[in-house]
């Protein structure tokens, strides 16, 4: 029987921890960006459009992430196009990232006080000229603590990628443990790299809120 | 042809009738004292103006520029209008010069340099030009409020709207703020602004309209309005008794 060091165990996992950060960048990226336009329309004046994205979020966060990367998984598959674990894994949570970051992003948006627009307005603004020079300059502020808040769930929600057969941290770590029997000391380590992962994130989140000491300005 | 042409205007909120038909002509260098209780739709009427609520039934026009829903209409009648706010609404994230230049630059597309020079024009004009670099929660009410005022003048407009512009001041500051307002009216700006301060209106105005549950109730230059008050109404909004 061959014998595993430690080390072999941690740098196996490490590797894979590599996956779980890059799925992790695409993820929170991808899903801001669609989260960007979703937000335009889900505050946007026209009801149908605000109506449609809020469908959107609604059926994304009213159902487990896991049955979402199911179905782009096999669904896809059923039309004939054969979705590779990775390509699935990355739009489910794309798709997932984007719907949560727009409702965290609307309530930003809407707590700056109607004066703002009313203001704008007057001037002479359009809608995007006011979004882009009053409204967002003044939302960014409130949104990056829950924002990076968030992508320590993108973060743990790679996770669950495991199970459609993408070889990510957590993924790793089952293989390590059926070739080493050492369950605990593998998942172990599996557990500590994520935490180092999302901590500092967390913790930054804290301080930003902090520092940028939201509720309190102004008063 | 008036400035301000305000034509059987109607508006409801829900089943709620605001304004039930209001007839208004503004001539050019007049300023218009709109007073009342609150809840007598003066605010409303106001924000109807520049397109801040939708008007029901009616019509409107200042200078030609129709009211109108689509952003179009509404950008050319607004670069005629401005409007000044109860709250100030000044952008917190922009010094008082860039709060007075970002519009320019935005709306009407002024260079940069250009937008500075009017800004501090503007700025001067009602004596805060000192405060160019500063943020909107380093001033106080009152500058705040002549700021708003300089970032509305600034996109020169042919008339102003001023939405109980003192009404969120501390008293000993709303003298800095009605004598930049009565400056602008020596100077011949078009003014239209609801108001609690009689005595301003009685001193500064061309006209006083009182509002009553959505009505023009009566109207009339100043001297008449307050000293001869024709409505039962109105005697009992300036706090006459029935039988002065």
């Amino acid at each position: 029987m061959i014998e595993f060091t430690t080390w072999d165990i941690l740098r196996n996992l490490l590797l894979a921890a590599r996956w779980t950060v890059l799925l992790s960048l695409v993820s929170f990226i991808g899903g801001g960006l669609l989260g960007l336009a979703l937000l335009f329309g889900r505050i946007s004046p026209r009801r149908w459009l605000s109506k449609a994205t809020g469908s959107y979020i609604e059926l994304f966060q009213g159902t487990p992430l896991l049955m979402q990367m199911f179905l782009a998984f096999f669904g896809l598959g059923l039309f004939g196009v054969d979705v590779p674990a990775r390509l699935a894994a990355g739009l489910a949570l794309i798709l997932w990232s984007a719907a949560f970051l727009t409702e965290i992003w609307r309530g930003c948006v809407e707590s700056i006080a109607r004066g703002q627009w009313e203001a704008s307005a007057s001037l002479g603004m359009g809608r995007l000229q006011q979004m882009r020079y009053v409204i967002l300059p003044q939302a960014l502020k409130i949104a990056i603590p829950p924002t990076v808040g968030f992508s320590v769930q993108v973060i743990k929600g790679t996770a669950l990628t495991s199970i459609i057969g993408f070889v990510e941290l957590s993924k790793a770590g089952t293989v390590v443990t059926n070739a080493t029997f050492q369950p605990f000391t593998v998942y172990g380590f599996v557990a500590l790299i994520y935490f180092a992962l999302c901590w500092p994130l967390s913790k930054s989140s804290q301080i930003l809120e902090r520092k940028l000491n939201v509720a309190h300005r102004n008063h | 042809m008036s400035l301000i042409e305000i034509t059987e205007v109607r508006k409801s909120f829900g089943a709620n009738e605001v304004l039930k038909g209001i007839n208004l002509d503004v001539e050019p260098g007049e300023v218009i004292a709109i007073i009342g209780k609150s809840g007598s739709g003066k605010s409303t009427l106001l924000r109807c103006i520049n397109g801040l609520e939708t008007i029901s039934g009616g019509s409107i026009s200042v200078a030609g520029a129709q009211l109108a829903e689509d952003e179009v209409h509404l950008k050319a009648l607004r670069l005629k209008v401005g409007m000044i706010f109860q709250q100030f609404n000044l952008f917190p994230h922009l010094t008082a010069g860039g709060n007075v230049m970002l519009s320019q630059m935005v709306v009407k597309k002024v260079p940069k340099a250009q937008a500075e020079a009017m800004a501090r024009r503007m700025l001067e004009r009602v004596g805060l030009a000192h405060k160019f670099d500063a943020y909107p929660d380093e001033l106080s009410g009152g500058q705040q409020q002549r700021v708003a005022i300089a970032r509305a003048l600034a996109m020169q407009p042919i008339a102003l709207l001023c939405d109980e512009i003192t009404s969120a001041l501390d008293p000993e500051l709303v003298s800095e703020v009605l004598a930049v307002v009565r400056e602008l009216a020596a100077e011949g700006m078009t003014l239209l602004m609801v108001t609690h301060e009689m005595k301003f209106a009685r001193d500064v105005c061309s006209r006083v309209v009182f509002m009553h549950q959505g009505r023009v109730h009566e109207i009339g230059p100043p001297e008449d309005v307050f000293a001869n008050p024709q409505t039962p109404e109105l005697r009992q909004f300036l706090g006459m008794t029935g039988h002065a």
